[in-house]
């Protein structure tokens, strides 16, 4: 897995960043890491990072998520300026934080707010993998909370597309409680009759996993996207037992009754759209 | 079993049953029993009142440590053991049924570590598979619905990671559990009687009332498991428990639980008897509080409880 993870990691800085979206590095092309064959990065950026040979999905910024899923102009993002606080002095955790602001130009693993999708309002929570594995803590936790709050209060959907490595160690037992944070809010929520649909994108692992993102009426998931609760690598070190080909992928999940359908990225908005149009 | 720093206190222990079988019925030696024995009370006294996080973390750990077992034997007048998922199977890791606690009757669970080399490996050392998470959310709607007080004691190193419990999805299981606890109209009080790590025991600790043994612990990972993936080495577990402030007394001072309940000198392991007492009494008072109390009025306090932990602050400054 630490290798799939470093090679994501070098993709993503080859991606052009210009304001204006289109730049020099448009005429670069790059390998599918997946299938080897040349992909030029204007054509994977226009596909929102999949791959037009393989049909690999590489990781997408919340961003560009939002880009995806939202009407042109809609999103009015919530909540942004909530930073995470280091309470408990955990060695170098500023520093990663601000690396990671830096790096995203986000406050935190996660955008929201609210957005219209195929013209429907809904409350709208994505989270990021870039910035620091796309791990809750305190931040996360919150602004998923406020979100679903949001949505109750204005009765509205409501859509959270999770990527997260999982735990944000450094907030130690905070970051348990999130877990927490989110159920107590979101049992709430599902009193109310408005619906809850869940996005899985790789990869979606541990608190974030056995908290909100597995509490939702639909769950979706991306292929290929790879979900569980502990990871792969760390269950082969500890029961010494080799793990089936696909374990834990989308279609994985789906087969063992824990996803309602697998969905390629391009075709999301257009079933959620679809799903949306069945429920209040 | 003796751990590294309880090495001193053994060591006098010791001496003084050599001194003892030595001097038979004489009273020869006893100037020098007595003054072993009031070094070996120093000893504990040093040694206990300057644990580490990862001393505690190893006296939560210890197999000697009163378990679910002892407690739901001394403190429940009648325990009436109910098992299965209904779905897969039944969890030995999880335990539960209903229960008579003093005046109350009561749902009681908890993880069971087992007493033996059998008794542990059958119950997988505490650490549950879905089906015993699913067994739990049982438990929690039963409660519900007959309006009886949930009594959880934990005790476990993490929710099992292993291919059968991701494969009749765990994180699901866990999920069910913080989602149903959040919504249950009736008092639910848990103690942490050893372990409590991971999402694993947040699934039966996310309660209206969270008391915690002195030398229990608390948290998101285990020290050792932090230790790897952070510092990318394992045998820097006591920096990592330290680091993630593990101990009954972070807790405390942070607001997360509501009581520390104290061991006697030496650990829980050292007199089981007083330890279970002082958890009962405590089990007692919190039950006698929390009955009377109206069922929204609980579930609207569970609710402000865990919606506000957090480290985060807003841009002006005012933490959240």
């Amino acid at each position: 897995m630490r290798n799939w993870l470093s090679k994501r990691r070098e993709y993503s800085r080859t991606v052009p960043e210009t304001e204006s979206g289109v730049g020099p590095m448009d005429s670069v092309f790059t390998k599918c890491e997946k299938c080897g064959e040349p992909i030029y990065e204007k054509d994977l950026r226009a596909r929102f990072n999949v791959c037009p040979h393989c049909e690999f999905h590489y990781p997408l910024s919340a961003s560009e998520r939002i880009r995806l899923l939202t009407d042109s102009g809609s999103f009015e993002e919530r909540d942004a300026g909530i930073l995470a606080d280091d309470l408990l002095g955990f060695e170098n955790y500023r520093q990663r934080l601000q690396k990671a602001r830096g790096r995203t130009g986000l406050d935190d693993a996660i955008l929201s707010g609210t957005g219209a999708v195929g013209g429907k309002r809904v409350a709208l929570a994505v989270l990021d993998f870039s910035f620091i594995g796309g791990s809750m803590g305190s931040v996360v936790g919150e602004r998923v909370a406020r979100t679903v709050e949001l949505a109750g209060s204005e009765e509205l959907p409501l859509v959270i597309v999770s990527a997260s490595g999982g735990a944000r160690m450094f907030e130690g037992v905070y970051l348990l409680m999130q877990m927490a944070k989110t159920s107590v809010a979101l049992s709430r929520y599902v009193e109310g009759s408005w619906p809850y649909i869940s996005v899985l994108t790789d990869p979606t692992f541990g608190g974030v996993t056995a908290s909100f993102a597995t509490a939702a009426d639909v769950v979706l998931a991306e292929p290929g996207a790879r979900i569980g609760f502990t990871g792969a690598r760390v269950i082969e070190q500890t029961t010494k037992e080799r793990l089936p080909e696909g374990f834990q992928t989308a279609e994985f999940q789906k087969e063992h009754g824990m996803v309602d359908r697998i969905v390629h990225r391009l075709s999301l908005k257009a079933d959620l759209e679809r799903l949306l149009g069945f429920l209040p | 079993m003796i751990l590294d720093f309880e090495r001193p206190i053994k060591d006098f222990e010791d001496r003084i049953t050599e001194l003892r079988r030595l001097a038979g019925p004489s009273e020869e030696l006893r100037g020098e029993i007595s003054r072993l024995e009031e070094a070996l009370d120093a000893a504990r006294r040093r040694i206990y009142s300057n644990l580490t996080p990862y001393q505690r973390v190893q006296v939560a750990r210890h197999p000697e440590r009163p378990n679910f077992r002892a407690y739901r034997d001394a403190l429940a007048d009648d325990f009436y053991e109910l098992s299965g998922d209904r779905v897969f199977g039944d969890d030995p890791a999880v335990r539960g049924g209903l229960a008579r606690i003093g005046d109350h009757n009561v749902v009681l669970l908890g993880h069971d570590k087992g007493t033996d080399v059998n008794s542990r490996v059958k119950g997988n050392f505490g650490m549950a598979h879905p089906e015993g998470y699913r067994k739990v959310k049982r438990f929690y709607e039963l409660a519900a619905r007959f309006g009886l007080p949930v009594v959880v004691l934990v005790d476990t190193p993490g929710a099992f990671a292993g291919r059968g419990a991701e494969e009749r999805g765990q994180a699901w299981a866990i999920s069910d559990d913080l989602m149903t606890l959040a919504r249950i109209p009736v008092p639910v009080i848990s103690v942490i009687i050893g372990e409590g790590c991971s999402g694993g025991a947040l699934a039966m600790c996310a309660t209206d009332y969270v008391g915690m043994l002195e030398n229990s612990y608390l948290s998101v990972i285990a020290p050792e498991a932090c230790a790897s993936i952070i510092f990318r080495d394992p045998s820097r577990a006591a920096e990592a428990a330290e680091a993630l402030k593990v101990t009954a007394a972070d807790m405390k001072g942070r607001g997360i639980i509501d009581e520390i309940i104290p061991e006697p000198l030496g650990g829980a392991h050292n007199d089981p008897q007083v330890t279970i007492e002082a958890v009962g009494q405590g089990l007692n008072r919190v039950l006698n509080g929390l009955s009377e109390t109206d069922p929204e009025k609980l579930r609207q306090a569970r609710y402000e409880r865990y919606r506000r932990i957090g480290a985060h602050a807003t841009e002006n400054g005012q933490v959240g």
